[in-house]
């Protein structure tokens, strides 16, 4: 790249004079003509051309599909055929279907066992990397090499160190006396062996976020508060927290989410019978029960609907978490 | 690995100068940290112990805990009989594409929205970040009619093409150039006569590099293991990438040999964490830049 504004490597500006390069400089010295009438046109409308790539392929690859979805919902549709109208009948339906009620709670009940123990043990692990460590690069990337392993890896894993007969985690269980627990078949373990692999995979990454905004918060809070004679504890609790509540939400917002769609875990944790969430649906989440209607039943309407519902969902929850944290902004006094 | 602890101790003097507060661990800390870390890794070792070892032996308890002598086998296995040699380059492909692409994209439309004044700048960054909440299952049936009726199904282009650029890279992007590049520089370069494209080339590229190489990391990573879409628009046989034939053995296509299926985990896993050895230091950092100003 041959640059006449050279940046340092570190990003950090050139510090001499902009540069100066005589073929442009004879092009602005020419007296008005087209030349200038394109330089104006370039200064107007490049940032339009700039950030149009991304308005592109979202109008087209996310916007234009949402409201298709949508409208899809209200038909009946099979791949390859003409949409037949159905009104409301495909959300009227789901609402007296058990497999809708239970794939919902399912979704709900997995996210909350995945996302809060996850979230709570990563507040604790940044504020033990927030100590001065020997070694803090290597927990650092140590706790973050969960983060490259993907779903599907992580899942198969999981599923192997989980088996009710073989598996490490009964062997362990075993000796002390407990089990053999039933991690596919009965339902509470088998969700909470789905959580396990989801907090695995996610508690480092929201740790590193956590130690960043940690960092971030002034020295003087927390002389101030040691001068009140406030603890450690008491230090976390009323200044560091408080101090991050943003990130916190953050990553709430994130990790509700990816909860609210949860796919690739549940269905390679149930092998042959993953897309139907187990057996007897026992994990069958509301991303699962859309796969199974739109590909397995060929029911692309009512997977539409599902879709849409999880979208007013998440709608839903958004709402939700900016009353919160618009009360607690009142709460603070500012 | 031995790399970036050698860092480390460069990049802590800055940290406690600006963090402050740094209370000396004790051993209760180290512990801590120690389980975190086995935790972390163990199930990563043993995908390797796995993937060492023959079917029988995989599915017999105890589970084994060392390296056995089968690690060659299965991997041609896995490499020649269950299409994970295609998919892993298939995968390189695919996540290369989108993250030069999303790379791209992210700094021009990034720098747009940090140092151009234009109408709408505020709103149409909101929208961008609104866009991030929008999940996956919202765009996939209309995206697999439209790839189906153009004959894109089991296409690498169907999982290569939406993924072009992405509202993160945006705003990661904006957040970066909105502090690093001095409005200054953007207008002696425009003084000089410079069109924007001879900016962007010689003022913003270099300005942004370190920033979009974190970025292109970040993106390769999502990429390399997205699942929802590709498991839709790919299939196991036929153009596959690494998480779309590691979803068929897992449903049990082609083998219930579960020593080669985890040998397909780990050939999936193993490119990732090498990059994850050497550059983890430049991903941490861009993991908590992206997050901490929103």
């Amino acid at each position: 790249m041959a640059t006449s504004v050279r940046a340092k490597p570190d990003g950090s500006p050139p510090p001499v004079a902009p540069p100066s390069s005589p073929g442009p400089r004879r092009r602005r010295s020419a007296p008005g003509g087209w030349r200038s009438t394109l330089y104006r046109w370039d200064i107007k409308a490049i940032p339009y051309v700039f950030i149009a790539p991304f308005f592109l392929t979202f109008a087209a690859f996310g916007l234009f599909p949402l409201i298709y979805t949508g409208w899809l919902s209200l038909n009946r549709v099979e791949l390859g055929g003409e949409p037949q109208w159905k009104g409301l009948e495909n959300y009227t339906d789901l609402a007296t279907s058990e497999f809708f009620w239970n794939a919902l709670v399912n979704t709900f009940t997995i996210g909350v066992i995945s996302t809060v123990p996850q979230l709570l043990m990563a507040l604790g692990l940044a504020h033990l990397l927030n100590y001065k460590l020997r070694g803090r690069g290597f927990f650092r990337i140590a706790i973050l090499a969960p983060y490259a392993t993907s779903i599907a890896a992580a899942t198969l894993v999981f599923a192997q160190l989980f088996n009710t007969d073989y598996g490490m985690i009964n062997t362990v269980l075993d000796w002390v006396g407990i089990g053999p627990v039933q991690w596919e078949s009965s339902k509470w373990p088998a969700q909470i062996a789905i959580s396990v692999i989801v907090t695995w995979r996610w508690t480092g990454y929201n740790a590193l976020i956590y130690l960043a905004a940690m960092q971030a918060v002034p020295q003087d809070l927390y002389e101030a508060a040691s001068l009140d004679g406030a603890s450690r504890w008491r230090q976390f609790i009323s200044v560091t927290i408080p101090s991050i509540r943003p990130t916190i939400l953050f990553t709430v917002v994130v990790s509700t989410i990816g909860a609210t769609q949860l796919f690739g875990e549940p269905m390679l944790y149930g092998g042959s019978v993953g897309i139907s969430g187990g057996s007897g649906n026992q994990f069958q989440t509301l991303s699962l029960l859309m796969y199974e209607k739109g590909w397995v039943n060929n029911a692309l309407g009512q997977a539409s609907a599902i879709a849409w519902i999880m979208l007013l969902l998440l709608l839903l929850i958004g709402g939700v978490q900016a009353l919160v944290s618009r009360h607690n902004r009142k709460k603070l006094g500012g | 690995m031995a790399r970036t602890l050698d860092r480390t101790p460069r990049s802590g003097r800055r940290f406690r100068q600006s963090a402050g507060r740094q209370h000396h661990a004790g051993p209760l800390t180290y512990v801590l940290l120690a389980v975190a870390a086995v935790v972390s890794l163990f199930p990563l070792y043993w995908n390797l112990v796995a993937a060492s070892h023959s079917g029988e032996r995989v599915v017999q308890a105890p589970a084994p805990l060392l390296p056995g002598p089968r690690l060659l086998d299965n991997l041609s296995f896995a490499w020649n009989q269950v299409h994970m040699g295609e998919a892993l380059i298939n995968t390189t492909i695919v996540a290369g594409l989108v993250a030069a692409s999303t790379v791209v994209f992210s700094t021009l439309a990034g720098f747009a929205f940090a140092k151009l004044p234009f109408r709408g700048r505020g709103m149409l960054l909101s929208l961008v970040v609104a866009t991030m909440t929008i999940p996956p299952q919202l765009s996939v049936i209309p995206l697999y009619q439209i790839i189906t009726d153009l004959g894109w199904f089991d296409q690498l282009q169907s999982v290569v093409l939406p993924s072009l650029v992405a509202a993160f890279g945006v705003f990661f992007m904006r957040q970066f150039l909105v502090e690093a590049l001095p409005i200054e520089l953007v207008e002696a370069a425009r003084m000089d006569g410079a069109h924007s494209l001879r900016v962007i080339w010689h003022v913003v590229f270099p300005v942004a590099r370190p920033a979009m190489a974190v970025l292109g990391m970040l993106v390769f990573v999502q990429a390399w293991n997205d699942f929802f879409w590709p498991f839709i628009a790919l299939t196991q046989d036929g153009n596959p990438t690494l998480q779309v034939a590691l979803a068929g053995l897992g449903a049990g296509n082609h083998t219930v040999d579960h020593a080669v299926v985890l040998t397909g985990a780990l050939i999936s896993t193993v490119p990732l964490l090498l990059v994850f050895a050497f550059l983890g230091k430049h991903i941490v950092g861009g993991i908590t830049a992206g997050a901490v100003k929103s």
